[in-house]
């Protein structure tokens, strides 16, 4: 980081300057094209474990348009029993299928330079950049918001109450009567996180007179 | 594409009109093109006169209003599964009416050009097109009857905007609820056998069918007239004392033709059939009470219509009406200290009946004892509009080895209840005041033991718990507990004295309401910058001093603000005339705050005071002069200076 970037930042977080270093960021939320997503994994683990579906929706202006979902399956040589229990994804049952290769390509033409949006994001980023990795393909440099981390922010600072240090989905589709119907298929998720990320919107929006993406990036 | 969520929206749209018309894979297509759009309480889908969007659009929650600015009165209201902004589509004009979220709402758009084809090829789905052009309405049917209420027809939307502004009564255009289980019998059952099941039903009449087909019909009226009386012995039969035949209706019938049938035949049963005719299977029973209960602004007919729920979202339509009685209450200037009463006793019904409903869930009774509290403004029954649940639950004390499987039991009711409330209006507490937070969800001992900490050793977040706890009020279960801690609150109080001065203390620390020059003091920043405050300003100053005198007085079993000032100014005529213009405040301002809540559809706590009369700003600044007045007098009283928290 250079003296001026330094010199910007310490402006900003001492409040005296408002303007993002990323110009990236200088948008407002309407504007702004999020995609939401979810992966369906075998597993935890980064290195071991392979991605079975991407599911993920585009949240432009407060719409998702059914027309553009992304709902795909990958073949999986890698497969794990124990996590087909969670997730119902059984090989022979999805009929379309790709390759991992197939999809990820699929995927990045789907994400542009969306800002990317999910709910523990860095679990799903690193599935993805480690498939792309293997994949002799680059990794991704989207933007990416987190609903547990937006959510926190949300509620009330007091020494009264204690927090959790960790929201799961659940305790979001909860918190904001959001449908658990379709919980653990890759896009229902994916639209649960959504449906949450509006909500958590329209909370912080309060905050702020108009609401810039950078305020969600503080 | 085929999805997951696009099979939800199918889901969905199957069991409204016209998509119940459609074969299930017609509107599994339909729902791949459906775009999913959310609207924040208040934002506007389309104006009035605007082009129209290349979609309709069908409540998949929240609800919209429909209104003509012009107007400014609400003409119709869409719930889930309402249809809205198709007539413009297919008339090919602009927006004739201005529709906005009246909550935050999540709608299906569905584009025209997908819809058209299904509207042109499905006979049912046209007819349902075509009704609703006849019809201003979301749904068609209520075009039927409007006319034969006002001698008027609902053709165009000119028409209807002048009969609803001559009447606005428009729920009457409402098509009836009417009951779908019937209770019936064969004509050989005794009256005594009838009298049970209706008994244990929990309904007014029976209805006695053969072959499936209604033959007659015996009410509570025929048991009273003839079998207690001696006329008929207890073991008659149904043939002879039902009412044969029955009159019959069909099911797309409204609230008025309902009343009219009532008062032409002078019965209070109508058997609704399939066809209208007594040939066909009875599908419904409508009695006179449903007809009430639809017109319903009478408290009493809608604590009946309460008790009769059987599931919690039936309670909401009840909750809408409580509030339409609330407004006509200020219309009228009803006293507030009334309104209140009445509106919090309603309020106070839809609770129980929750926490009922939500009993009946649980797969055990109770194991104990319980009370369930309601906290702050509710506890003090000064709860109007739709707030935040501010809730607590006492249960009684058990052995140590039974503890954890009590709590447990109680803590699941809780989030049952909580979530109960929710759905019918009661936000959640974002402070998590809320019984199925183990915080607040303790035994009897335990509780004694946390408000003995707060009295022992105070600090400002220990007056800020007492100031929401110590006005609790019991909402259901078991008096008993709710007394005991009571009485132990106010034992502790008095071994603790210094406690009074930390709750002045706190007590006087509610921010100014005017600044040097008596200007009003309004919010500097956040969603409500320039709005002024009128709970933590006004309300709030008032309803803290009134519970620590009324505490240092030990009167407990008052937590209404304004009786509180009204049994102080009986116990010290000294201040008298204080105390008295402190309770008249109060009113005033929570009538002020319920009123621009309504206005408003929200908590009524931040005022525009751009949006004021003149009179109405004098009349606020009155009341300022008496909260500063009070506060002289209890700062003198209990010295808090004495101290620094």
């Amino acid at each position: 980081m250079s003296l001026k970037e330094k010199f910007i930042q310490s402006l900003q977080i001492l409040g005296i300057l408002e303007v993002p270093i990323d110009e990236r960021l200088n948008c407002s939320i309407e504007s702004t094209r999020f995609v939401i997503l979810d992966t369906e994994t075998t597993g935890f683990n980064y290195t071991d474990d392979r991605i079975l579906c991407i599911g993920a929706i585009v949240l432009e202006n407060g719409v998702i348009d059914l027309q553009n979902v992304f709902e795909h399956y990958i073949d999986q040589e890698h497969f794990d029993k124990s996590s087909v229990q969670i997730h119902g994804i059984i090989r022979s049952d999805v009929l379309d299928h790709k390759s991992e290769i197939e999809v990820l390509q699929l995927f990045i033409d789907y994400l542009g330079d969306s800002v990317i949006v999910a709910h523990h994001t860095k679990f799903d980023v690193t599935m993805i950049n480690n498939a792309l990795e293997r994949n002799g393909l680059p990794k991704l440099t989207n933007k990416c918001l987190d609903t547990a981390v937006l959510y926190k922010r949300t509620l009330i600072k007091s020494n009264l109450l204690q927090h959790k240090d960790h929201y799961t989905l659940d305790d979001l589709a909860d918190k904001f009567d959001i449908s658990k119907k379709d919980r653990h298929t890759a896009v229902g998720d994916a639209y649960i996180t959504a449906i949450a990320f509006l909500k958590i919107l329209k909370k912080l929006k309060g905050k702020h007179e108009k609401m810039m993406l950078y305020h969600l990036f503080r | 594409m085929k999805n997951t969520i696009s099979q939800r929206v199918a889901d969905f749209l199957k069991n409204f009109p016209p998509f119940n018309f459609l074969e299930q894979a017609e509107i599994e297509i339909l729902a791949e093109k459906v775009s999913i759009i959310y609207k924040e309480k208040g934002a506007v889908i389309f104006e009035e006169n605007e082009e129209t969007h290349d979609s309709f659009y069908v409540v998949h929650k929240g609800a919209i209003e429909l209104r003509k600015k012009s107007k400014n009165n609400i003409l119709d209201m869409c719930d889930e599964g309402d249809i809205f902004g198709l007539r413009p589509l297919i008339a090919l004009e602009n927006y004739k009416m201005e529709a906005t979220a009246h909550e935050e709402s999540i709608l299906y758009a569905i584009p025209i050009t997908i819809f058209k084809p299904y509207a042109i090829k499905n006979a049912n789905v046209g007819n349902f097109v075509i009704d609703s052009f006849a019809s201003n309405t979301h749904n068609p049917y209520s075009k039927s009857h409007s006319g034969k209420l006002y001698g008027n027809t609902f053709d165009d939307e000119n028409n209807a905007d002048e009969i609803i502004d001559n009447d606005n009564k428009i729920l009457d255009l409402q098509p009836i609820k009417y009951s779908k289980k019937i209770i019936t019998c064969s004509r050989a059952a005794t009256a005594k056998e009838i009298a049970k099941i209706m008994t244990k039903k929990n309904v007014g009449a029976m209805l006695v069918v053969e072959d499936m087909l209604p033959i007659g019909i015996i009410t509570d009226k025929d048991l009273r007239n003839k079998i207690v009386t001696g006329d008929y012995s207890i073991n008659t039969t149904a043939d002879v004392i039902m009412n044969s035949p029955v009159i019959t209706y069909s099911k797309k019938m409204t609230i008025t033709q309902a009343q009219m049938a009532m008062m032409k035949s002078n019965i209070s049963h109508l058997c609704l059939t399939k066809d209208g005719t007594a040939n066909t299977k009875a599908v419904g029973i409508l009695s006179k009470h449903d007809v009430m209960v639809a017109l319903g602004n009478n408290p009493a007919v809608l604590i009946k219509a309460l008790k009769r729920v059987k599931k919690v979202k039936a309670i909401k339509p009840i909750r809408a009406k409580i509030m339409q009685l609330l407004q006509g209450y200020l219309n009228q200037n009803i006293p507030i200290t009334l309104t209140s009463k009445i509106i919090t006793e309603l309020n106070d019904a839809c609770i129980q009946r929750v926490i009922e409903l939500s009993l009946a869930k649980m797969s055990t009774p109770p194991p104990v004892r319980f009370s369930w509290l309601a906290l702050g403004s509710q506890g003090r029954s000064e709860q109007l509009l739709h707030t935040d649940q501010d809730n607590a639950l006492i249960y009684e004390d058990v052995p140590e080895e039974k503890e954890e499987k009590t709590r447990k039991y109680f803590l699941e009711l809780a989030a049952i209840v909580n979530k109960g409330l929710f759905e019918i209006g009661y936000e959640y507490c974002p402070a998590e005041m809320m019984a199925s937070n183990p915080k607040w969800c303790l035994s009897l001992n335990q509780w004694k033991q946390t408000v003995h900490d707060w009295i022992s050793k105070p600090g400002k977040d220990e007056v800020l718990l007492s100031f929401i706890f110590f006005d609790y009020s019991l909402s259901y279960g078991d008096q008993e507990l709710a007394n005991e801690l009571a009485d132990y609150i106010f034992g502790d109080i008095e071994s603790n004295p210094i406690f009074y001065v930390h709750l002045v203390s706190g007590a006087l620390q509610s921010p100014s309401p005017t600044g040097f020059f008596r200007q009003f003091l309004v919010e500097q920043d956040g969603a409500h910058k320039d709005f002024f405050d009128v709970k933590r300003r006004a309300l709030m100053p008032l309803a803290d001093a009134a519970r620590v005198l009324i505490l240092s007085h030990r009167i407990k079993g008052i937590s209404n603000t304004p009786e509180r000032f009204e049994k102080l100014a009986e116990l010290e005529p000294q201040n008298k005339e204080l105390y008295l213009s402190c309770a008249y405040s109060y009113k005033a301002l929570l009538k002020f705050r319920t009123k621009q809540g309504l206005l408003h559809h929200d908590s009524g706590q931040f005022i525009e005071l751009e949006a004021l009369t003149k009179l109405e700003k004098v009349k606020l600044k009155a009341t300022f002069k008496t909260i500063k007045e009070l506060q002289e007098v209890i700062s003198m009283r209990f010295n808090p200076g004495k101290i620094n928290i």
